[in-house]
């Protein structure tokens, strides 16, 4: 092996270990310390842990956010299970649109759909109001766990549905012909052959929405009301008037990891032992059905699609509406969207220099990650591919938090600036467009590689000559998938942003608070066209329509 | 250019798991060698040291009198061909032929005109501006082979090259790949687990086990005179018989259970009065009407068009196989009495332990390894 050859990849480990350790080891050893120290005697101490623990006022928060995590991931398979099932197995009417509407209404904002759902089913909302004055008929309040377990249930069935819709593709048509010769049948059949073969994929989905919902922050803080989660304790201690204690938010964030890495090793120890490799030669052929069984199977879809879509259809009517201070009046303008301009055009286009920049240094720094981790292993390589696997256990507002105080002070002063938004998001998104950029280079036979070197390519000209433009249809199709997350994040945002580098995200998310809802609804429908627009280039780029999240 | 390769020595671990202890062959200047033996026997290893993808851990790899131990592959000036062709997919069949002469110091005039008379010589000039993935197993072994062979490499490599061809093409390419290298006279290694793909293209065949080198020859003389009980089972099928060697009078004779045979080809420092091995190729037997000659019961035959094939029981219970060109006349039913013959001449005669072939004639190139 020639030197020169070390050298290349080697420095840009090293740069790259580099990173990790200033913006993710440093400051969560921070928080770590923050956590620990007394601030008075500046001496170890675990007041801040046991003050967690001793006031219910504190802890019935992880009771509060295990009973929503918990029923909102059981919630969610129910229902995205068999949506999944029912798209592969039979012809469903409509199915690609139907399809798109799923996807959106999984890359929108969850906060979004809480305000939204305040405007219909609120005290003074419009189902509300109507079911009042027609009827006469009190609609239970969705404030607090119901209304936080509806939306986060809308808002994370999607995810579900996509985790399993692409098992379902990989599931052999064969297995099910030789089930069914073998007298094996609908649900029968459902229980043993399709459900285990696609129970990895349950899993890791099941996953996804126990992280997304354990730290979703935004749902609870709007729709919550009395009914606090873990995360809208961590952003109060740690934003909070009253207190403002930033040891004790460091000690809870330190309890949020804890417990999402405990269900993190849960989940891959169980996966690990049911993991097997699949790929249908022939795909399932949807199947026509025809009578009462048609019309129960078109009900449901159509239903669950139509009660996910509601809040989003809403707020863009909303937008158009004529407001006077906080509340909508008759008439449709374009006032609320001429205001959003005046006032916060301005968080448009931070949108895009701060997700932008982020974009680039994701996709930049996850390819090389990717390429170094499967071309070449080695111990260092291996840590960098665990350390950037990381972020994925932390809750958005703990990485936000840790970021801000680690960089507030000299001599990393960032706060309140660009970078440190930048470096938020792409810490938080990497492991994802690392993840989808291995596969795809794994999907690359190395001779391909070798082959150019043996025809006296350079290892760097080999990289961007052959291994580059080989992944890069599927690199694009990650990159444009990672820029819709990137543009609806909030959890780390709302700690980090100044008035400088709001996003429109946070601008929704603070008119909300304000109750400036013709403004939060322009600005929400902006973001709605932003995403729909980054899928249908999606969509372009990616050459099997189907979505990985 | 072409080269003569010299390996001494290589020693190749992958932690503590040795796979090559010591291996050392001489590969001659524009020959066609080929490193043939079963899965796991250390030939794909030995190639891509060759190639410089494996680290070499231990001995010298020559071209001509340059040590290439420490040189980078992409300065090695080898073309290989791998296993599943490594075309790339993104780039034209023109492009991919033309993308190693990038990196010669070559005018475009002679970059193209280079190209395109490789694309002429492979016949694939009609695909030159394809994408890859539109061209047949065939056709795309041919652009491989094309875009390995244009740079006019010192050497060139060949891994298992047509495992991924039907037949037909396998034998259609072998052909193609034989005229190719004779044309242009390159030294190639070609690594092959199929025999039958080793006999008809190679000029010399060092049949591998275990990480070491068991016979180097010519085809003719690795399925006459093979060098241990390994390779004449390997190449080709053989029977094993249990036997003796004696000595009647000034010739050694050959025993095998109740007939005696004299023997005009055992080598004369041989120890005699020894158990051995013999093996004798199926089509090595005769059948005879000498009742003399060995006695045996037909279990079984196979027709097979140009030959049949018969399971023959001798009296030692030994179960043997023979092949008999097709008569006639009726096959030799299943429980006749038969009495066979042996071509003397071709038989081969092993000490005990397979290691060692007492027969004249054995050609073996392979250097004893050290130790």
């Amino acid at each position: 092996m020639s030197k020169k050859k070390l050298d290349v990849w080697s420095t840009i480990s090293l740069i790259v270990l580099l990173l990790y350790v200033l913006f993710l080891i440093y400051p969560m050893l921070n928080l770590v310390v923050q956590s620990l120290t007394n601030k008075e005697t500046q001496t170890l101490s675990f007041e801040y842990y046991e003050k967690f623990f001793k006031f219910p006022y504190y802890s019935n928060t992880l009771i509060n956010s295990f009973k929503v995590t918990i029923s909102v991931t059981f919630l969610t398979l129910l229902i995205g299970t068999p949506m999944a099932y029912f798209f592969n197995m039979y012809e469903i009417k409509g199915k690609s649109w139907l399809q798109i509407l799923i996807i959106i209404s999984s890359m929108s904002a969850p906060f979004i759909g809480a305000y939204s759902w305040i405007l219909l089913l609120g005290r003074n909302g419009v189902i509300t109001n109507f079911f009042k004055s027609t009827i006469g008929l009190q609609i239970p309040d969705i404030y607090g766990f119901t209304g936080i377990l509806m939306v986060l249930t809308l808002q994370l069935f999607p995810l579900i549905f996509l985790y399993i819709n692409g098992a379902m593709k990989n599931v052999d048509n064969s297995l099910l012909e030789a089930s069914e010769n073998l007298g094996f049948t609908g649900l029968r059949r459902f229980k043993l052959i399709v459900f285990p073969l696609i129970l990895p994929t349950i899993l890791a989905g099941s996953l996804l929405v126990f992280m997304r919902a354990f730290a979703d922050f935004g749902t609870p803080m709007l729709i919550g009301e009395g009914y606090r989660t873990f995360p809208v304790l961590i952003f109060s201690e740690f934003i909070g008037e009253v207190s403002g204690d930033k040891g004790f938010a460091a000690a809870i964030s330190i309890i949020a990891i804890g417990i999402t890495t405990i269900f993190f090793l849960i989940q891959s120890y169980i996966s690990n032992r049911k993991k097997f490799s699949m790929s249908a030669m022939h795909p399932i052929e949807p199947k026509k059905i025809s009578g009462v069984k048609n019309v129960l199977l078109h009900v449901f879809i159509y239903t669950v699609i139509g009660i996910a879509m509601l809040p989003q259809g809403y707020v863009i009517y909303t937008s158009f509406l004529n407001t006077k201070g906080m509340l909508f009046i008759e008439g449709y303008s374009f006032t609320s969207y001429v205001q959003a301009f005046d006032r916060l055009g301005n968080s448009i286009q931070n949108t895009f220099i701060i997700g932008g920049l982020a974009l680039i240094i994701i996709v930049l720094v996850a390819v090389l990650i990717a390429y170094i981790s499967v071309r070449r292993r080695n111990y260092l390589t291996k840590f960098i591919d665990t350390l950037s696997m990381i972020p994925y256990i932390i809750p958005g507002s703990v990485m936000g938090i840790s970021l801000l105080v680690a960089f507030l002070n000299p001599p990393f002063r960032l706060a309140g600036g660009i970078t440190i938004m930048v470096v938020a998001l792409v810490i938080r998104r990497l492991p994802y467009t690392i993840r989808s950029s291995s596969a795809i280079l794994q999907q690359i036979s190395i001779s391909i590689e070798e082959a150019a070197i043996s025809l006296g390519a350079s290892n760097l000209k080999t990289f961007f000559k052959i291994t580059v433009p080989m992944m890069s249809a599927g690199v694009i199709a990650g990159a444009i998938l990672s820029w819709t997350t990137i543009i609806t994040e909030l959890a780390t945002g709302i700690i980090l942003y100044t008035g400088r580098t709001k996003t429109l995200t946070i601008a929704i998310y603070t008119e909300v608070i304000r109750g400036n809802y013709g403004i939060a609804a322009a600005l929400s429908t902006i973001l709605t066209i932003l995403t729909a627009g980054s899928l249908i280039l999606f969509m372009k780029f990616s050459k099997n329509k189907d979505l990985s999240v | 250019m072409s080269v003569n390769i010299n390996i001494k020595n290589a020693v190749k671990r992958y932690g503590d798991n040795t796979i090559l202890s010591g291996l050392t062959v001489n590969i001659k200047e524009g020959e066609l060698f080929t490193l043939l033996g079963p899965s796991g026997c250390g030939k794909t290893t030995l190639l891509r040291m060759i190639a410089g993808f494996n680290s070499i851990e231990g001995g010298e790899f020559f071209f001509n009198d340059l040590v290439i131990n420490q040189m980078s592959p992409s300065k090695r000036n080898i073309g290989m061909v791998f296993q599943n062709y490594a075309i790339f997919p993104h780039l034209t069949v023109r492009e991919n032929v033309k993308f190693g002469l990038k990196n010669r110091k070559l005018t475009k005039d002679e970059m193209d005109q280079r190209t395109d008379e490789m694309l002429r010589t492979m016949q694939i000039e009609q695909f030159a501006n394809r994408l890859p993935e539109k061209l047949s197993g065939g056709q795309q072994q041919r652009v491989a082979l094309a875009r390995a062979i244009v740079i006019k490499p010192d050497v060139l490599l060949m891994d298992e090259p047509l495992s991924n061809l039907d037949a037909k093409l396998r034998v259609e390419m072998r052909s193609v790949i034989r005229d190719i290298q004779r044309s242009v006279g390159i030294t190639t290694v070609y690594v092959t687990h199929d025999q039958e793909e080793a006999m008809s293209i190679s000029d010399r065949i060092a049949v591998m086990k275990d990480g070491h080198i068991q016979h180097i020859g010519t085809p003719k003389n690795i399925y006459q005179r093979p060098a241990n009980t390994f390779v004449a089972t390997f190449i080709g099928r053989s029977n094993m018989l249990k036997g003796l060697l004696n000595t009647t009078g000034s010739k050694p004779t050959l025993r095998i259970h109740n007939t005696e045979f004299e023997m005009n080809t055992i080598k004369k420092d041989i120890k005699l009065n020894n158990s051995i091995i013999v093996s004798i190729r199926p089509e090595e037997f005769f059948i005879t009407n000498d009742e003399s000659q060995m006695k045996g019961t037909v279990i079984d035959y196979i027709f097979l068009g140009l030959n049949t094939h018969y399971t023959v029981k001798l009296e030692s219970d030994e179960l043997i196989e023979i092949v008999i060109e097709s008569s006639i006349d009726s096959i030799i039913q299943p429980g006749t009495l038969i009495h066979l013959g042996v071509k003397l001449e071709k038989i081969n005669v092993f000490s005990e332990d397979g290691s060692q072939n007492y027969v004249i004639g054995v050609e073996n190139d392979n250097v004893q390894e050290k130790a």
